[in-house]
């Protein structure tokens, strides 16, 4: 108990591993911010009846679901390198891009569960087709996807690790860099405590969510 | 008003109209007959452009949706077929009413989006046709909180919110128990009483019988035989006898 019985020692380090936590809440919100609406991007090319914008999504898609996060951190960083690309930026552009291709997976099935009859009734009433999806279909989307959406919140909360392996400083990185440098486990034992106090508000966003869209069957 | 000529259309190879002429005229209600599989409805969905066909003519008007150049079936374009399409009203067997929306969101969705009427008189379009299908007071209410013949008679508000010239109906009625039935087709009867164009594809025989200026009995992609009611209903046709059920 080198910390946990010193209430300023724990005052410092909690401190530490706040900012931390405040980088993986920035990984966190720009990631969902950029993958979201990538994603739904995505969802459309896989879709898409031309084999030239359908065959590529399909493979970026099975690329970055068929890798480890973990190398596709790596690789982005080191690719990048040359372009001076900071580290915090990298890690923005890896995770938003293995998001989207699961999102756009989601919201391909979402999209697809809506049944045809609905898109027929907005043709016949005269919506345009992007009128049609973004009236009619993808309102109703948001609330069949809600739920698998929430899972991969979730996962990303944790994921935001990763930027550890390229130096990110975030929670992670303090907690280890603390660990060592103390010898002591009690860091990890804050960070868990962190991890789930992120998680526990993003599942409360997500029921929140929920509950808005309740409002019909 | 409603003219087709010598539709052809067929599902991979499969022939599902082979040769379908109707016409519809102002005012008149023309009802559609025929098995399961006929392809009745699969005419209606042609003329509605939710279907393409492989070859004849349709057109509302002498407006032309799609007519034959020599050999070669050609298209309006996309901007002409909506104009078209959006004198056309469309009620689905399976409503298809926004279940995310309101009944008032439902009706007035599609003037406010499409036709770009002011929200004001949309609502004031909306209550009135509410009040028509006997409806009021259900404003409010979502579509999964309607019986399925609240939810047809609101889906045939929303298609008479937008001024349709025509109303087609693609078994309004088979998805209905016949008390419910009898709610919808109380709305059609009004309909074609105030003189509203209407093309209907149906199993009521009764409603064919009674309110039809037209009945046309198709099979396999066929007409077997059309004409007024009381004449197709006394039918000396055996095919005809039938499937009316008679002897």
């Amino acid at each position: 108990m080198k910390v946990f019985g010193d209430p300023e020692r724990l005052l410092t380090l909690a401190g530490l591993m706040l900012e931390g936590t405040w980088v993986t809440v920035k990984i966190f919100a720009l990631t969902l911010l950029i993958s979201i609406p990538l994603g739904m991007l995505a969802a459309q090319g896989r879709m898409s009846k031309r084999w030239y914008l359908r065959g590529p999504v399909s493979f970026y898609i099975y690329v970055m679901r068929g890798t480890p996060l973990m190398l596709q951190v790596l690789f982005i960083y080191f690719a990048l390198l040359p372009m001076k690309v900071d580290r915090f930026s990298s890690v923005i552009i890896s995770f938003s891009i293995n998001y989207a291709a699961y999102f756009a997976e989601i919201f391909r099935s979402g999209i697809q569960s809506i049944p045809v009859g609905q898109h027929e009734a907005g043709k016949v009433l005269g919506y345009t087709r992007l009128q049609t999806f973004f009236r009619i279909i993808l309102p109703q989307v948001v609330k069949r996807v809600l739920l698998p959406v929430t899972n991969e919140v979730i996962t990303l909360v944790k994921d935001t690790a990763l930027a550890s392996t390229v130096a990110v400083v975030e929670l992670m990185t303090v907690a280890k860099k603390q660990v060592s440098g103390m010898s002591s486990i009690e860091p990890y034992v804050l960070a868990i405590l962190f991890y789930l106090a992120l998680n526990g508000i993003a599942e409360q966003l997500c029921k929140l969510a929920e509950r808005r869209l309740d409002y019909y069957q | 008003m409603l003219k087709a000529k010598d539709i052809h259309k067929g599902f991979d190879g499969l022939g599902v109209l082979e040769g379908i002429t109707i016409q519809v005229e102002k005012g008149q209600v023309v009802a559609l007959i025929g098995p399961s599989g006929s392809g009745k409805s699969t005419f209606l969905r042609c003329v509605n452009q939710l279907e393409r066909i492989d070859r004849g003519e349709i057109s509302l008007d002498g407006d032309k949706m799609c007519w034959m150049e020599g050999e070669q079936l050609r298209y309006a374009n996309e901007a002409t077929l909506r104009r078209i399409t959006l004198r056309m009203g469309m009620v689905f067997q399976s409503f298809n009413l926004f279940p995310h929306m309101s009944v008032l969101q439902n009706l007035i969705d599609p003037p406010v989006a499409v036709k770009k009427l002011p929200k004001k008189q949309a609502v004031e379009r909306a209550r009135e046709m509410l009040n028509k299908v006997g409806l009021s007071g259900k404003e409010k209410a979502y579509p999964c909180q309607l019986s399925g013949g609240q939810a047809q008679r609101v889906a045939i508000a929303r298609a008479l919110c937008m001024d349709p010239e025509i109303m087609c109906f693609d078994e309004p009625t088979s998805a209905l128990d016949p008390e419910l039935t009898q709610e919808v087709l109380a709305v059609m009867r009004e309909l074609a009483r105030e003189k509203m164009t209407m093309l209907v594809v149906t199993h009521e025989m009764s409603f064919a019988r009674d309110v039809a200026d037209r009945v046309v009995f198709m099979e396999g992609g066929r007409i077997v035989e059309e004409g007024p009611p009381e004449k197709l209903f006394a039918s000396e046709n055996p095919r005809t006898r039938k499937f009316l059920g008679g002897k």
